[in-house]
């Protein structure tokens, strides 16, 4: 934990964004992590995304179960909602939150302890429901909060610091999600935030549930000579084929960039994501293809990351379940909750 | 860019912005350190191995650190470093058994210093521990040059002056007061060694307008005559209406004694708007406490002489063109005053120096001298202070002192004079433990301490009456806080580097980049934050093991705070306290002694 809070420094030339704040007014407290860890990185990330979005601070919900991940709500946004919730069960608590109301900007994080394993159940209905919210995965494939266990993500062969190699196939959440008809996947790496942030723009615009998987290197349990989770494991095997640019609405408006050829989607707030380059025949609307490829990269030793698929067309959580536009928590509670008369006679509907 | 080679130790000597532009290469955030610690001998010590007048300099510097300070680019203030220095000198003990020792054992070689100013006694200083018999010239009758006649007691108190020149005195300094030198060549004839002019710029310019020479009994003076009659007890009143012409620190020092020897409607007549005066901006500040009228767009035309009595002064007033280059005259206008004080500037004089002895003039009548050896045409003799290049100030002069010692004594061993010590540093690592460090590494954002005066209404009683207090204890604490430790430098370690990007997302500055490498130009514009401050540095590590990229930081507002170290899984960043190491005439001597002879015997 470091001596000092990160200093205010009065003059420091920083760059203001549209509501006239710097970076610094989108961070949070300091983090307990240790040195290194990949997940402050993502914190930066996440910091970078809302801050270069405008997100007014007091529009963003974040929410969390348990795990070293899970204490990073803390390091972002310090003027947002939150809520840190039991191990596992950050899904539940975001749909009822964004039931409520859906005109919060929700993001998620968790880890492959808290998703994969705890939470995989409650994680697999947040992707069926389509609930509108930003969730990441800082997976390390270790157990860092209870001393370096290998989790359900830890590739077979990888070595733990101490004790034999795991001997389990790992859960990989891009798959899953893939077969769970998730409609908005990516993979990343928490060294590369060139990468990351964009993806989480896009993923903020997302109309739907969002799934980012970031590898973030335990630098404590996970980051040594024979880890498929460190720092040089990432750098020698990663693969950036697929990469996009976020394209907020304003600069479309301002600028035309040239599209020859590239895939553009257009998200459901009329910002867009542009594949600057995909392998030859990849179609990141096409479930099947986008699989077949990502598994034939596995077999070859190779991590693919960048948003791997995307499907702007599905209805998300409110559009199905066809709510009122605005927050319910916004509706008066006459109207909201009309009372005993009222819901015997729908009950009666039913008889 | 080409990887920053750190081990010069210019590179980290500049992101100490104070020291760097310190003359001397005062150890500031060194000495402050001390003075946190209470320990005031020591951080006395620290200043007087550079600057050699701490109590002198920490009441009159032309502060060149404090512009500089890289609090000023964090908060608007610098650090008082000047006031910071007089609490250290203030509150000193004893300091006499810390002083050089003097051989008793000379080595026979005899220097001659022309003047007894700050330049000179550095000469002194430097040279009288290696065992030189210094005889010093003097033409007053006490030491210390225009510190003793320029500078008012009430800015400098006799006593702090007598002190440190004392201090040198006493180490033997065979001193002749009341000895003006009148001939070099007769100097050249007694034999010395060598020859040191320290002798100032002590002639005032002359205005010559019309009505200058009309008076029948004297109320014109030049600026710095008149204050060193003042200091002398030569003069003891002046008429109720003064005018200062001049917006130098002399002048500064004209109207403020003018106030104090009887002067209560005074006016400084600049020529040219507030921004482009000379006087630093707290002297104005002081003056105008007092009282004393700035008024600007004057031009002196004429004295107004009356019956052979100057009865005022003819200015035209003036409008300035954008930038002050250009005036056109709107009118005239007299201004009724008893007496006038002219402090446009000095000019250096050398009536004394016969021009056929080799010491070349050159341009504006000045003697040729060397930048870096300070030696004039004519082998072993030296200029320094504001004899050299003219006016400078006390710690220029200082500067200059030390480097004409190591001359002389280069000079006196048969050592070619460009033959010179270079500078080396001392990099030693501040860790204590985890996230623990030597030093105070916290922000701190107490707004800078202002100096406490005596009241205005018993300022004026006396001429010798210090005005400033000081710090007290209190403001002591909170002015040393400020302090960033820029000499805690960041050091990088580029092979331990695994790109965890953890540094950059901890700094409260944004001053570290990785990214791909490119031109100077290029690398500014594409950092965490623009690097718009072309005066500071880039610091561009070694290609990264992992993808080849390099670690980019911005010396411009980094404050020190060694989160980079604390959060850096691998210690590539480590904070590391910088020590210059500043060559003098001694150790000079000590490592050309190590190297010549092993048995550490001592030349001819």
């Amino acid at each position: 934990m470091p001596s000092i809070t990160k200093p205010l420094i009065p003059l420091s030339p920083l760059p203001k964004n549209d509501l006239g704040l710097t970076i610094r007014d989108y961070e949070g407290q300091m983090s307990t992590l240790c040195a290194g860890c990949g997940h402050d990185s993502v914190t930066a990330a996440i910091v970078h995304a809302f801050w270069e979005l405008s997100t007014p601070p007091h529009m963003i919900a974040k929410l969390s179960g348990i795990g070293c991940s899970s204490k990073t709500p803390t390091y972002f946004v310090r003027g947002a909602h939150g809520f840190n919730s039991a191990h596992g069960r950050m899904v539940p608590i975001a749909t009822g939150a964004i039931a409520a109301n859906r005109e919060l900007t929700y993001i998620g994080i968790s880890g492959d302890g808290d998703s994969l394993s705890i939470g995989l159940g409650h994680l697999m209905h947040g992707i069926r429901r389509n609930v509108k919210l930003v969730y990441v995965i800082e997976n390390n494939g270790v157990y860092g909060l209870t001393k370096g266990q290998m989790s359900a993500s830890a590739d077979i062969g990888s070595r733990p610091k101490k004790g034999e190699a795991n001997v389990l196939a790992p859960i990989d959440p891009v798959t899953t999600a893939l077969s769970l008809g998730a409609t908005f996947i990516a993979r990343s790496f928490s060294g590369d935030k060139e990468q990351l942030v964009p993806i989480l723009k896009a993923a903020i615009a997302h109309n739907g549930f969002a799934l980012i998987d970031v590898i973030s290197p335990c630098v404590t349990f996970n980051d040594h000579e024979g880890s498929t989770k460190s720092y040089k494991f990432m750098r020698d095997h990663e693969v950036k084929e697929v990469e996009t640019d976020f394209v907020p609405i304003r600069t479309e408006i301002r600028a035309k960039i040239p599209t020859d050829g590239a895939i553009e989607v257009t998200m459901h707030d009329g910002s867009s994501v542009r594949f600057r380059s995909v392998p030859e025949g990849y179609d990141p609307h096409d479930r099947m293809k986008v699989e077949e490829y990502i598994r034939d990269r596995q077999s070859r030793g190779e991590i693919v990351t960048g948003l791997l698929y995307v499907d702007e067309s599905a209805k998300e959580l409110h559009e199905l379940n066809a709510t009122p536009a605005s927050a319910l928590a916004k509706i008066p509670y006459a109207s909201l909750c009309p009372g005993s008369a009222v819901l015997a006679s729908m009950q009666e509907d039913f008889r | 860019m080409e990887p920053t080679n750190d081990q010069d130790p210019s590179y980290y000597h500049k992101v100490v912005d104070c020291q760097w532009a310190c003359p001397a290469h005062t150890n500031v955030p060194g000495y402050i350190r001390m003075i946190a610690q209470g320990q005031f001998d020591d951080a006395y010590m620290l200043n007087r191995e550079s600057n050699v007048f701490p109590g002198i300099l920490g009441r009159t510097c032309d502060r060149p650190c404090e512009p500089a300070c890289r609090r000023d680019r964090v908060d608007g203030q610098p650090v008082a470093i000047c006031r910071l220095k007089r609490v250290a000198s203030d509150l000193k003990g004893d300091i006499s058994d810390r002083l050089p020792v003097i051989p008793s054992k000379k080595n026979g070689k005899r220097i001659a210093c022309i003047g007894s100013g700050p330049s000179s006694l550095t000469v002194a200083n430097d040279l009288l521990p290696l065992g030189y018999e210094v005889v010093m010239f003097e033409q007053f009758g006490k030491p210390g040059g225009l510190m003793r006649t320029n500078i008012p007691e009430f800015r400098l108190p006799d006593k702090v002056l007598e002190d440190e020149t004392q201090v040198i005195l006493d180490m033997g300094v065979d001193v002749r007061y009341n000895t003006p030198v009148t001939s070099l060549r007769a100097l050249l004839a007694e034999g010395f060694d060598s020859i040191f002019v320290g002798v100032g710029a002590p002639r005032g310019k002359e205005l010559d307008i019309p009505g200058r020479h009309d008076e029948v009994d004297s109320h014109i003076f030049i600026g710095i005559d008149w204050l060193e009659s003042v200091a002398f007890g030569h003069v003891s009143s002046i008429g109720s209406r003064v005018l200062i012409v001049g917006v130098g620190n002399t002048a500064m020092d004209c109207c403020r004694s003018s106030r104090r020897l009887g002067g209560t409607d005074i006016k400084v007549m600049a020529r040219r708007p507030r921004e482009y005066f000379k006087a630093s901006p707290w002297e104005l500040d002081d003056a105008e406490e007092e009282g004393v009228g700035i008024i600007v767009n004057h031009a002196p035309k004429r004295f107004v002489i009356e019956d052979g009595k100057l009865i005022g002064m003819e200015f035209d007033v003036l409008d300035w063109d954008p930038g002050a280059k250009q005036s056109t005259v709107l009118r005239t206008v007299i201004i009724p005053c008893d007496d006038v004080i002219l402090a446009i500037g000095q000019e250096n004089a050398f009536p004394w120096i016969e021009r056929d002895l080799g010491l070349e003039f050159g341009d504006w009548d000045m003697p040729v001298v060397d930048k870096a050896t300070m030696q004039s045409t004519l082998a072993g003799v030296f200029f320094g202070g504001d004899a050299a290049w003219g006016p400078k100030n006390i710690i220029w002069a200082v500067a200059h002192g030390h480097e004409a010692a190591i001359s002389i004594n280069n000079h006196c061993s048969d050592v070619d004079l460009n033959d010179r010590p270079p500078q080396g540093m001392n990099l030693v690592s501040q860790k204590m433990g985890m996230s623990e460090w030597s030093y105070h590494n916290d922000y701190n954002p107490s707004p800078r301490q202002k100096m406490s005066h005596v009241e205005l209404t018993k300022r004026f009683e006396s001429l010798d009456l210090e005005v400033e207090l000081g710090f007290s204890l209190e403001q002591t604490v909170h002015e040393v806080q400020r302090c960033l430790n820029c000499d805690v430098e960041t050091a990088f370690n580029a092979p331990a580097c695994i790109e965890c990007d953890a540094c950059i997302d901890i700094c409260p500055v944004q001053c570290l980049t990785i990214t791909s490498n490119g031109d100077e130009a290029d690398l500014r514009s594409r950092l965490s934050a623009p690097a718009l401050n072309l005066d500071q540095d880039l610091y561009v590590s070694a290609p990264l093991p992992q993808t080849g990229r390099v670690m980019v930081k911005d010396e411009n507002v980094c404050v020190h705070c060694g989160l980079c170290a604390e959060r850096c899984p691998t210690a590539a960043w480590d904070m590391e306290l910088f020590d210059l190491q500043i060559p003098y005439a001694a150790s000079a001597n000590f490592i050309r002694i190590g190297a010549m002879s092993p048995s550490g015997a001592s030349r001819s």
